[in-house]
């Protein structure tokens, strides 16, 4: 038993893999997130073990690629870091540190920590089911779910900061 | 969540990724992974007068052509299994080999140029392939004289079925190859494509 040929992953995986890269970074970055996806993917796909389930592996690179990203584009354009930016950027506004309104969705998703980005764009953005995820991540099923329900909490606080504390618990 | 809640808004902001992108993302791949050395097989498919033709070729040459019935997606599950999965619909690959098969329909080629590579054969079969290559544009042989000229003159059965799997028909033109009789016998693209391609070549 042998995988399928890769175009077919490139066809079935793509479009998903490339709404994760646009849930990570600035649409400019996301066509080089999925561009280094895909070359390290068929590099390693030969030896893939035809039962993996290939989106949750490709979604784990995306988000791996994404993070390089982020570092290198913050260490060029800001080495001290992007929570420090937002946190300078919101202080000199006047504003409290912990909810900017000034910042953007990309800055929001970039402040979640690397296991509730994983979660949140998983699940949310690639559907791959909770069990799965917590076992790309290494981590438990009910761990995954709590990541990435900590990563929405976080993105509607950061993101938004009149929005509905209710809401935020659901 | 309600229109302003911001992972309402992500999913939105991310949810359609249209065909120019994805085309465009294509493409970025095939031109990444030829220049890193991992498209193993390049595909396209070209429109012929006996129907469309799948090429597949590796880095070394052409490895494949393939008729409509023998059904692409399954002859790129093998290709899949015994060459490589690393696997791209690619056509530059085979732009050269593309341009000679449509001069070859319109009869303005009598010979193909294209390099190829016969990694899908083995043994005896190979030998039958080599020597079908000699086969001159516009005659033909029979099964018993390929044999022959292969050296095992008894082998018919063999060369036939060299023939048969041939994994580069028109390139390597096992279409040449008729019964004793005269009557066209079988081809991997059906006896009517068969029979297309000699009386084209004898119009030429």
């Amino acid at each position: 038993m042998t995988v399928p040929p890769f175009e077919l992953v490139v066809n079935h995986h793509g479009p998903t893999v490339m709404r994760v890269c646009r849930a990570l970074l600035r649409p400019a970055d996301a066509e080089d997130a999925w561009a280094e996806t895909f070359i390290a993917a068929m590099r390693a796909y030969p030896t893939l073990r035809p039962d993996s389930n290939v989106r949750g592996w490709l979604v784990t690179i995306a988000h791996r690629k994404a993070l390089d990203q982020i570092r290198s584009s913050s260490r060029s354009a800001n080495p001290s870091g992007e929570i420090e930016r937002l946190a300078d950027r919101a202080a000199a506004a006047g504003e409290d540190p912990m909810s900017p309104p000034d910042t953007d969705l990309w800055d929001a998703v970039q402040s979640l920590t690397p296991h509730q980005q994983a979660a949140v764009v998983h699940h949310h953005v690639a559907g791959v089911p909770f069990a799965e995820i917590g076992r790309l991540l290494g981590i438990s099923a009910a761990a995954a779910r709590r990541s990435s329900a900590d990563g929405v909490a976080n993105l509607r606080r950061r993101y938004s900061p009149n929005a509905d504390p209710q809401e935020v618990t659901t | 969540m309600n229109a302003t809640d911001p992972v309402s808004i992500l999913f939105a902001t991310i949810a359609d990724i249209d065909d120019a992108t994805m085309t465009s993302l294509h493409a970025r791949l095939e031109v990444n992974a030829d220049s890193d050395g991992l498209l193993d097989v390049a595909y396209r498919t070209v429109d012929s007068p006996i129907g469309t033709l799948l090429l597949a070729a590796t880095p070394e040459g052409l490895v494949r052509v393939a008729f409509e019935s023998e059904g692409h997606d399954v002859v790129l599950e093998h290709l899949a299994a015994d060459v490589s999965p690393r696997i791209l619909r690619s056509p530059k690959r085979l732009d050269g080999t593309a341009r000679e098969l449509e001069e070859y329909f319109d009869g303005r080629r009598r010979e193909f140029e294209v390099t190829i590579d016969l990694r899908l054969v083995h043994g005896f079969r190979h030998e039958v392939l080599d020597h079908l290559r000699s086969i001159r544009y516009g005659t033909t042989a029979s099964y018993a004289t390929l044999a022959a000229v292969a050296g095992r003159p008894a082998a018919v059965r063999a060369a036939a079925s060299a023939c048969s799997h041939n994994p580069i028909p028109l390139i390597v033109p096992c279409h040449r190859i008729i019964r004793s009789d005269g009557s066209v016998g079988q081809y991997l693209g059906g006896a009517a494509a068969k029979r297309a391609l000699l009386d084209l070549e004898a119009a030429a």
